[in-house]
């Protein structure tokens, strides 16, 4: 079983892997010990930074009594002398028990699993997929909001070219959440990803006026905006203002409304922000590693 | 008497009502290159009754595989399939899109990991045979624009 596109899972199977990962939570806290996966190994290989997706793997593995070897950036390895990643993936099979891949490439997640007999967790795929974020996102969100059906989530930010958005639109709306997007118009939704979701569930919202969306939030999931998408740094700067989230901003938002950032942030959500209620990014973070925890039990066979 | 411009084949394959300027992608994507040993002839711009205009791919002493030419589909939907025999059509048939498309054409993705130097042909899922829709299996990539992608 590989985790390549979160487009593989049915919402039942999202539901177990949800379960699974609720009682995780006391060992993911260090509460209780595990050795679920003694003796297991993983692969984990980064061809591009990350911190919190390797770490929390990483973590996720150790936790439940396994070990992880690979490298967090091809630099040294055998990759820098122009080795394919077909090759580097049969050979790194051999090495472990299952393969976790970040990689710069759409598809390679794919190709990954394609060569690999071990299972392959694709942890982002270029501008592709990124399907335990996503999982993780729905678990925070169930966490706190028990039911996802009928909820008002308000996505705001780069929605073009934030691929992870589109496949965090498409969950929710299998789950039956009210979608509204927020963002710039050069930076609004495509078109064909605004029809999948309509097809799956509510017919979303689209806004490019934070104020008027953020009173009805239940839940606020804001997103990166990247500075190389513009042309023009006055234009960045006028944009990032409009969509930055701080105690103004808040001012008339539902009392139990979250906000979520997958990060890492650069100025979307004001320090300030972090000590209100509404705050959930760093719990967010954390529930990498439970989320994590169930999918490596799972696709290890160690769990059910 | 009914002038021909090209005459009658003996033996071997008729590819007729071909989208007009599409008939030497027909060839790419059947894989006749220069290292056939017969004739092939090929008609672009040819008045058809059908559609206006057409294109005729003729390929003696050969009878092509139908499994393959069914790819012809993806760029010229409404083509016909004559295999000839001492002069007469022995069978004729109708292209259809295949559900699978695997090695003819390379994804638009340029950041597709098919696109860069690994050992896999590129493969696409036929989502929709109207219009032709396909889906890269790799990157999830989405196009509509066949005849542009044909390696």
């Amino acid at each position: 079983m590989d985790i390549v596109s979160i487009r593989d899972f049915s919402r039942e199977q999202i539901e177990h892997v949800l379960k699974l990962a609720d009682k995780m939570v006391p060992v993911a806290k260090g509460e209780e010990r595990s050795v679920l996966l003694e003796g297991h190994v993983l692969g984990s290989l980064f061809y591009e930074p990350s911190t919190r997706t390797r770490l929390s793997f990483e973590c996720a593995m150790t936790r439940l009594g396994g070990r992880t070897l690979g490298f967090d950036e091809p630099k040294g390895s055998s990759v820098a002398k122009g080795e394919t990643l077909a090759d580097t993936i049969r050979m790194v099979d051999s090495y472990c028990d299952v393969i976790v891949l970040r990689h710069p490439q759409e598809g390679a997640a794919r190709l990954a699993a394609h060569f690999a007999n071990k299972p392959v967790i694709n942890a982002g795929d270029g501008a592709g997929q990124h399907p335990t974020q996503t999982i993780l996102d729905l678990f925070t969100i169930r966490k706190e909001k028990k039911n996802l059906e009928g909820i008002n989530v308000v996505v705001l930010g780069d929605l073009k070219y934030g691929r992870t958005v589109h496949s965090l639109a498409e969950a929710l709306a299998m789950f039956g959440a009210q979608l509204t997007f927020v963002a710039p118009p050069s930076l609004q939704i495509p078109k064909e990803h605004l029809k999948q979701i309509e097809t799956m569930g509510h017919k979303p919202k689209i806004s490019s006026s934070l104020e008027d969306s953020i009173k009805e939030a239940d839940v606020l999931y804001v997103t990166r905006i990247q500075k190389e998408r513009f042309p023009d740094p006055a234009e960045y700067q006028k944009v990032a203002g409009t969509f930055r989230i701080d105690l103004n901003a808040l001012k008339d938002v539902k009392r139990d409304m979250i906000i979520m950032h997958p990060l890492p942030r650069v100025g979307e959500i004001a320090p300030e922000v972090d000590a209100t209620e509404h705050a959930r990014y760093f719990e967010q973070a954390f529930n990498g590693v439970p989320v994590r925890m169930a999918l490596l039990g799972l696709v290890l066979g160690a769990s059910k | 008497m009914k002038e021909f411009k090209v005459t009658p084949i003996r033996n071997g394959t008729v590819i007729d009502h071909i989208s007009v300027g599409m008939a030497l992608k027909v060839l790419k994507i059947i894989g006749v290159k220069d290292d056939v040993n017969s004739t092939v002839s090929v008609l672009i711009h040819v008045p058809s009754k059908k559609a206006g205009w057409k294109d005729i791919v003729k390929i003696e002493d050969r009878e092509l595989d139908p499994k393959d030419l069914d790819r012809i589909a993806l760029i010229s939907p409404n083509a016909t399939i004559n295999i000839i025999r001492d002069y007469n059509v022995a069978e004729k048939f109708i292209v259809e899109v295949p559900n699978v498309i695997k090695g003819i054409m390379q994804c638009s993705n340029p950041g597709c990991i098919t696109n860069k130097d690994e050992p896999v042909e590129p493969e696409f899922v036929v989502e929709s045979k109207k219009p032709i829709t396909l889906r890269c299996v790799y990157c999830d990539r989405v196009t509509t624009d066949v005849a542009e992608n044909i390696r």
